[in-house]
């Protein structure tokens, strides 16, 4: 090849690396500034109150207001039942249950229920109970204020004691939904940490 | 041929797509037949009821294996191998436009294969069954369970790294180093589809090595994606995994196709019908590949709303498969028809290949789905697709162009009986499984209820002689290879394509001086 | 259709060549159409579904048929040359949609169908376990596990007698210990897991739902008619997801009244056995028992192991270690072992400890009481 073809590749493949190390840059720097984005995103569109509300960052103000909101459109002609299940994960030594298996509420009205559990592992245990709602699209009208699910739940060994469950639920429930079932799957966070 | 090295080192170094398309042809033959043994372990230890081969986890080993390699190491690599041969001389390229790169992505395979398999071998007793055992779809929590994670996790990824250069390279090479004249809708349907293979590729190759990735760390640094335990959900791991998934399904079948579309007007003697509805039929089937991945989950429990949304989405699909078929059948009217032996493969792969469409069509439909899903119908339906889909193909291809690669015409009596002996064996082989679904006989499960005795025995003997006719497909290529009647350049009366107009067998260099398409 | 004959033909006929041994059982060719309203419309829309296939793929194949046999050179055919009609085209990409819809409309109709949230009679929660189920009726604190019968188990060990296959009683489709439910009345079930992802199947009710560790799903059927039904696990759980089978029994109210009774009164009375005292003699049975329905899938029932499975001949917990030890494995698990706590008795948790000691030459003579397995819990 001629040296002025070598030079001009020489130069045009300097610019092409260049522009490479350019957008390996900024793709690194894209994927640091994901957090922020994602925080951003978030609380315009209000998901993720559930991790908001682990690590402290959830605003009570708006639940408070949300509360407010429902109870000031309570429906007393209304019955919706909701049933408690409860489930160990992993063949888990703990006794677990609802103190009460279902309960008659009106919507906006709050109501609290008492689990109880037991550890019987012979070890302490720290454990986080994970909610499911039956049916799927009754989920965002079932609102929890207070509840053993928001933190991980550290149990002595051979501990019992009662933890409680206030919620509410919505006057906008769809009229097809009669029976709501919540479920809590306790699980052992040890596998988890030595897995 | 002097202008380049030999032995070992020609292999190792080379940049010469014939020589990458070759390993790659080579490669895939050896993953087919790995596979295909490992195939038949199942189909012996499903002849009777009762276990009589192999435990249940060796037995769930062998499935999970036989569909990562069939999948990743058969068919994948073998469609790659012909992109490499044929792509550069049907648009009249010298060689891949970045030849480095695709020594790379080759010589990545034959690692990440081992890496594969290697964890059978290691711990103290073969017989139990140490490789993965999780299926080829590795659910998690169950693939969670697994000790040697590690080993199938970074095996993915190599494969991942190795398509999406493979990808890279097609697609530079499709859009910049046609020959003049040949303007995107002049190309072969061929390189059409597997343009369209590529950017799929690309798209879902990094979701699959996101997912192994979340695993990894999940497994071995505390995450917890898919552990519910930690806040992670074992659903989101499908819902990502067939985000990948379903795409892959249409990467294994597009080029496939696109084979089938080169060989049946060749055959025909007749242009291929409706060229433009092809293209934009594979366009449209790459499209919505992107938009029905739920529909393998209909049982995890998903709103009613979800379902019918993935039920419409996924029948749509039949839309353009179905006008697929029709321009085929349309190509082979008021044609001249003769029946090479690749003639006889593309008919079989029409057959076939729209019963397993048919097949794919019933399962979309949710609440019957709800009784398909998970059976053994399941499983006759994608290797109706996969077996005499895109295998067939596969060979179709391989006896219409390895003329044209050695110079010789392969022995056409042994390919016949090859072709007969294999359609009809393959039937056998798959057929029946149709029933055992309907009859309620779940996937994956290594012995079976007695009823179920008389379609399993003539599934089985179906795959024996199934498997045992590819090495007469062996024998024919290599015997091809050794020698033979000479063939033309044209090889097939009246070919049309560049390909056909450089001598037989195509020398090491092809297109140095682009031709001029009118 | 004709071609189905001749394979069900086929069918009886190798049958007969290749498995003398093995006694033909019924096979079926098609779906069940079950014994409820929903598997009857889910049947109906398979039929119609299969039908529209069937046509069109007669329709297309013999097109394509006539071609291959008349448009070809040996017969003198000359090529055409025409390549493309957007009329063409168009009619068929309309044609498909159209019958997309025909079956589209239906299907629609009986998922909504399946989605009833009208009030259910019985509520059951189902666990899926590795490789067990376990149910739970909610209404009745009626709680037990359903695994694999005892004789289908020894039949599908590897290198079994053949012919404990034919013996067992609906090898590979039976249980120890059956759910009960009343007939028409609606069923209503609440599935979860304890450890993978499991499926719920019984092909008669046309249920089929994954159990998903942390997740709850729900499902329902009403059976029509009394009698049982048979189903298995439908999604790959691990070593042995093809051994866990269901089994439900669908009866008159009033029996099911009855057997609801008699299983409460069961439970009181184990309770009573954890304070009891066996015999050696006894406890050696009953731990047979337990060894086999329990322990035998992975040590074997010869206590020889296997793979990752250790033997428990002359192994150290079942004959030198201390008899506490033992008791805790059994109950807690260790590694890949399972915890048994939960499934099983006091009375059960002793015996097959005895049991373990006391076999296959392991002969320590130790009787291990559920006083003992209490404690030990």
């Amino acid at each position: 090849m001629e040296p002025e073809v070598i030079a001009k590749t020489r130069v045009s493949n300097k610019k092409t690396a260049g522009k490479l190390l350019i957008i390996v840059v900024a793709m690194f720097g894209f994927g640091y500034a994901l957090v922020p984005l994602y925080d951003v995103v978030c609380q315009v569109l209000g998901i993720g109150r559930f991790a908001d509300i682990e690590s402290g960052k959830y605003d009570p103000k708006a639940q408070e207001q949300l509360v407010k909101d429902m109870a000031a459109n309570k429906d007393l002609t209304r019955n919706v039942t909701v049933e408690f299940i409860t489930v160990l994960n992993g063949g888990m030594k703990w006794e677990f249950k609802a103190l009460q298996k279902e309960v008659v509420v009106h919507p906006g009205v709050m109501s609290t229920v008492d689990f109880y559990a037991k550890n019987l592992t012979g070890r302490d245990v720290i454990a986080q109970a994970v909610p499911r709602i039956l049916p799927g699209n009754a989920t965002k009208y079932f609102t929890k204020i207070e509840c053993f699910c928001f933190t991980q739940q550290i149990f002595k060994k051979g501990e019992a004691r009662n933890m409680p469950l206030r919620f509410m639920v919505s006057p906008a429930l769809p009229k097809s939904i009669n029976t709501i079932t919540l479920s809590y799957t306790f699980f052992d966070t040890q596998p988890v940490a030595l897995k | 041929m002097s202008d380049h090295p030999t032995g070992i080192k020609r292999w190792l170094f080379t940049t010469n797509h014939k020589d990458i398309g070759t390993m790659y042809l080579w490669f895939a033959f050896t993953m087919l037949f790995i596979g295909g043994a490992m195939a038949m372990v199942i189909r012996a230890e499903l002849f009777q009821p009762g276990m009589q081969v192999v435990n249940p986890n060796f037995f769930n080993m062998m499935t999970t294996l036989h569909g990562l390699i069939m999948v990743f190491g058969a068919i994948m690599p073998a469609m790659v191998g012909f992109a490499n041969w044929q792509v550069p001389l049907m648009i009249g390229a010298p060689d891949m436009a970045l030849p480095r790169m695709n020594n790379w992505s080759f010589w990545i395979l034959p690692f990440a294969a081992i890496m594969l398999v290697a964890p059978m071998f290691i711990g103290g007793d073969f017989m139990a069954g140490q490789g993965p055992a999780f299926g080829w779809t590795f659910y998690e929590p169950l693939s969670g369970q697994y000790d040697k994670l590690a080993f199938f996790i970074f095996a993915v990824h190599l494969l991942g790294f190795s398509s999406i250069m493979g990808s890279i390279n097609i697609i530079a090479t499709i859009l910049n180093m046609r020959a003049p004249g040949m303007t995107l809708m002049k190309m072969p349907l061929f390189v059409w589809t597997w343009l369209i293979t590529a950017f799929l590729l690309i798209a879902v190759m990094p979701v699959l090595a996101g997912v192994v990735t979340m695993m990894l760390t999940d497994k071995h640094f505390g995450t917890s994606f898919f552990d519910a335990a930690g806040g992670g959900d074992p659903v989101l791991f499908q819902h990502v995994f067939w985000f990948f998934g379903h795409p892959e399904v249409y990467i294994m079948i597009l080029p496939a196709f696109g084979i089938v579309s080169q060989i049946i007007p060749t055959f025909a003697r007749k242009p291929l019908f409706g060229y433009a509805s092809m293209v934009y039929a594979t366009a449209a089937i790459a499209f919505l590949s992107f938009i029905v991945w739920a529909h393998h989950m209909f049982t995890v429990g998903m709103p009613a709303a979800g379902e019918l949304y993935f039920m419409y989405a996924t029948v749509m699909i039949a839309v353009p498969t179905a006008v697929k078929v029709f321009n085929w059948v349309a190509t082979m009217w008021k044609g001249s028809m003769t029946f090479e032996v690749p003639m006889l493969w593309s008919i079989a792969f029409v057959f076939l290949f729209t019963i397993g469409g048919f097949t794919g069509l019933m399962l979309g439909v949710v609440p019957v789905d709800f009784q398909y899903h998970d059976t053994y119908f399941v499983v006759a339906h994608f290797h109706y697709v996969l077996v005499t889909g895109s295998l067939f193909a596969i060979i179709a291809g391989v006896y219409y162009w390895l003329p044209k690669w050695t110079g010789h015409m392969f022995d056409i009596r042994l390919s016949k009986i090859h072709f007969w002996v294999s359609a009809i064996s393959v039937n056998i082989l798959f057929f029946p499984q149709h029933f055992l679904g309907l009859a309620g006989m779940p996937r994956r499960i290594p012995d079976y209820a007695l009823q179920f005795t008389e379609f399993n025995q003539i599934s089985s003997i179906g795959a024996f002689i199934f498997g045992g006719t590819q090495l007469l497909f062996l024998y024919i290529i290599i015997k091809c290879i050794k020698g033979g009647d000479k063939v033309s350049d044209e090889v097939w009366e009246d070919a049309k394509g560049l390909e056909w107009e450089v001598p037989s067998p195509a020398p090491y260099h092809t297109h140095a001086t682009p031709p001029t398409v009118k | 259709m004709s071609a189905s004959h001749i394979t069900k033909k086929l069918a009886v006929l190798s049958g007969l060549l290749l498995a003398p041994g093995v006694a033909l059982a019924d096979y079926a060719l098609n779906m069940t159409q079950g014994v409820t309203e929903i598997s009857n419309d889910i049947y109906d829309l398979h039929q119609l579904v299969m039908w529209i296939c069937t046509i069109a793929g007669i329709l297309v194949f013999t097109v394509m048929i006539y071609s291959l046999i008349n448009h070809r050179k040996s017969k003198g055919a000359v090529a055409a040359q025409f390549h493309e009609s957007a009329t063409v085209e168009v009619v068929w990409t309309v044609i498909p949609l159209a019958v997309l819809v025909a079956i589209a409309v239906p299907a629609t109709g009986v998922l909504l169908d399946i989605e009833d949230p009208s009030k259910s009679d019985v509520t059951i929660q189902v666990t899926g376990w590795q490789w067990k189920w376990q149910y739970n009726y909610r209404d009745e604190d009626l709680s037990f596990f359903s695994s694999l019968a005892a004789d289908s188990n020894e039949a599908r060990q590897l290198d079994a007698d053949p012919s404990l296959k034919v013996k067992a009683d609906n090898y590979l489709l039976n249980v120890d210990k059956p759910i009960v439910v009343p007939v028409n009345k609606k069923v209503r079930l609440l599935l979860t897991s304890n450890d993978v992802i499991h499926a719920w199947w019984v092909p008669e009710f046309a249920v089929k739902r994954d159990a998903i560790p942390g997740y709850i799903n729900e499902s329902h059927f009403t059976a029509t008619k009394t009698g049982i039904y048979r189903g298995q696990c439908a999604e790959l759980c691990g070593k042995d997801h093809g051994f866990m089978p269901i089994v439900v029994k669908v009866v008159e109210q009033a029996e099911y009244n009855a057997w609801i009774k008699s299983e409460k009164a069961a439970i009181a009375a184990a309770a009573g056995d954890s304070n009891k005292t066996f015999t050696h003699d006894e406890l050696m049975a009953k731990g047979e028992t337990v060894y086999k329905a329990n322990c035998a899938a992975c040590h074997q029932a010869d206590g020889s192991g296997g793979g990752p499975f250790p033997g428990l001949i002359g192994s150290k917990v079942a004959t030198t270690g201390s008899i506490e030890e033992h008791l805790k494995l059994i109950i807690v698990g260790k590694g890949i072992m399972p915890p048994f706590g939960a499934q099983l008795s006091d009375a059960d948790i002793a015996a097959v400890t005895t049991y373990e000691r006391n076999a296959w030459g392991n002969n320590t003579g130790d009787t291990v009481q559920p006083v003992a397995a209490k404690a030990a819990r």
